[in-house]
């Protein structure tokens, strides 16, 4: 009697549980730099459009488009362009990376405060990230050794940094640490200690966080990433496009997320987010041809 | 039982128990071939994927060039020689803290404590091994990286020495209880004797006790290694994965192991760098294999000693 009853149960019961409307989901995965913004993003979407379900996941613009390139994301996020290497192997898998740039990100160096730093300009940042520089008295600092952090190979600042600023390898004694939270932590501790992060994890509201200083970059006083307006006019030199890479034209939900970050409401959070929002409409096929193009002509 | 042996002939249920053993022997036999195949599957994938590697990176660079760059701009380095060497300092740091320590925990636990003793400190003991590796690096982050940073005066914690004392807590519940267990394992009468000659408990433990577990103390100081060269995620966390060659236990590390988990996520496959991390699993496991072969000979060598 009661096996009969478990047997009704499953005949009747159990699908009626199920929800009758199936749930798209849509993976996206990459960037620590955009992991967090992406992830606001994703949770506003997810309030207003109920039959859709976004994961987001860190791991490294490298990470991002490695899984992209093996078919298990929908979306690559990256800090990075594609390298002539990982195009060459997307042909071969028949996989078509598309660029969309969704947002801009300021990249800052980060210091110990009682280095009572206030400036440094790109030869001196390249001099102490490939290990020429290792005092901080030789860029008027105190007689203190530096502590260099660093992201992992698999990071996208990591190799934007390299190629923008150092134009040669880092020093050996560059700690990689496990993601953008860990440079922050340690940076705060280490009193000779210096990273470099996604201004949106040091800021708040236009305040940089306590317990860290953001450095001014350039000759004398320098600029101030802080300063929306210098970003904006390029004055402040460290600015880069963030991507998402997808494979094929974007249909359905995925496009409806790629409109979600153009309205009013997904730029008002990547406002918040401390990165800066793309104003060109998305027009998609006429984004992929204007912004692709740079991108694949090198 | 009697209507039943007047059925079946004695030749008959011989002949079953017969075939029954057979298959028993047989289960047993492919179990062990079973884990045989699976060593040796490990083993030639390793070194078969490792091999591609040496067709583009010499043999010389890749042991003895400390110089680890796969994703240079313009040349490639594949020069492991500072991550084995960060592995060995970190393993052998280790094992000096874990090794004493875990012997001496073992002595007090079968030839000290009270039973009620033994039977509260043992499964504490045993708990500590089921932290997740993850916690333990957490730990190391956050507790004791600040606090030798403060007591040595270094500018940060992660040195080679927070993943070593984050390593010996992991591999001391292996070194306890296999050490423990081998020093009960010492028959009564060694112990008996040796107080009828007069020593005290210290004398015996060091002179009698201890020697004649020998083979079972350096089985337990094989799994500790074990335990320590193989751990990923807490040194990962803990030692701040510089590529430097280190000079002292105060600099960073980054292990073999922590190579191999940060870039196989990002590396095409297929590729030399691809196959450069399969030859530094291979190297791993060789040197693993290698010790484990020395250790099991020395085991072997203490047996015939005592």
């Amino acid at each position: 009697m009661v096996r009969l009853f478990i047997l009704f149960l499953f005949m009747f019961g159990l699908p009626a549980c199920r929800p009758v409307q199936t749930i798209e989901q849509v993976q996206i995965k990459g960037s620590d730099s955009e992991v967090a913004v992406v992830m606001a993003l994703a949770e506003s979407f997810m309030s207003h459009e109920h039959r859709v379900s976004v994961s987001v996941k860190g791991g490294g613009s490298g990470s991002g488009i490695a899984a992209l390139l093996n078919g298990k994301t929908d979306i690559a996020n990256s800090s990075r362009d594609m390298s002539a290497k990982e195009l060459e192997m997307a042909a071969v898998r028949n996989i078509r990376p598309i660029p969309v740039v969704f947002a801009e990100d300021v990249l800052v160096f980060i210091l110990h405060p009682s280095l009572q730093i206030r400036a440094l300009n790109l030869e001196q940042l390249a001099g102490i990230y490939r290990g020429d520089i290792r005092n901080w008295k030789e860029v008027g600092g105190p007689d203190r050794e530096i502590s260099l952090y660093g992201r992992q190979s698999n990071s996208g600042t990591y190799v934007y940094l390299r190629e923008k600023v150092l134009k040669s390898e880092y020093s050996s004694k560059v700690k990689g640490m496990n993601g953008t939270a860990q440079i922050v932590e340690a940076v705060k501790q280490d009193r000779g200690g210096i990273g470099y992060v996604s201004l949106g994890y040091v800021q708040h509201n236009g305040k940089p966080s306590a317990g860290i200083s953001v450095l001014r970059i350039g000759d004398g006083e320098g600029v101030s990433p802080l300063d929306a307006s210098a970003v904006a006019s390029g004055l402040y030199p460290l600015k880069r496009p963030l991507y998402h890479f997808l494979n094929g034209p974007a249909s359905g939900k995925l496009a409806a997320f790629l409109r979600f970050e153009r309205s009013e409401q997904g730029k008002a959070i990547i406002r918040e987010s401390g990165y800066i929002p793309i104003e060109l409409p998305l027009t998609y096929n006429a984004e992929v041809s204007s912004m692709a193009q740079p991108v694949y002509a090198k | 039982m009697l209507n039943n042996a007047s059925h079946s002939s004695p030749a008959t249920t011989n002949q079953r128990r017969h075939l029954q053993d057979r298959a028993f022997k047989l289960l047993v036999k492919a179990a062990a071939l079973l884990s045989v195949l699976v060593l040796a599957g490990i083993f030639f994938l390793l070194i078969w994927n490792g091999f591609y590697m040496f067709k583009e990176v010499s043999i010389w660079e890749f042991f003895f060039s400390s110089e680890w760059n796969p994703g240079a701009l313009k040349n490639p380095q594949y020069g492991i020689g500072g991550m084995v060497v960060g592995t060995m300092l970190v393993t052998i740091a280790a094992m000096v803290l874990a090794f004493p320590l875990g012997i001496a925990l073992a002595a007090y636990l079968s030839e000290v404590a009270s039973p009620l003793m033994r039977g509260f400190v043992r499964p504490l003991i045993e708990l500590l091994a089921g932290i997740p590796s993850v916690v333990v690096g957490f730990i190391g982050i956050v507790v004791v990286g600040p606090f030798l940073a403060q007591t040595f005066n270094l500018p940060n914690g992660f040195t080679a020495l927070n993943g070593a004392i984050l390593l010996a807590i992991m591999a001391l519940p292996s070194i306890v209880t296999v050490a423990e267990d081998a020093i009960r394992a010492v028959p009564r009468s060694y112990r008996e004797a040796s107080y009828a000659l007069g020593s005290n408990k210290w004398t015996t433990l060091i002179r009698v006790t201890l020697p004649a577990a020998g083979s079972g103390i350096i089985a337990a100081g094989v799994l500790g290694v074990g335990r320590a060269v193989g751990e990923t995620m807490t040194v990962l966390m803990a030692t701040g994965n510089a590529l430097e060659v280190p000079d002292s236990l105060f600099d960073s590390v980054r292990t073999m192991t922590a190579t191999m988990a940060i870039e196989m996520g990002e590396v095409p496959f297929g590729t030399t760098h691809y196959y450069s991390l399969f030859a530094i699993g291979a190297t791993l496991f060789i040197m693993s294999l290698l010790f484990n072969l020395t250790a099991e000979y020395l085991a072997a060598k203490f047996r015939r000693l005592s």
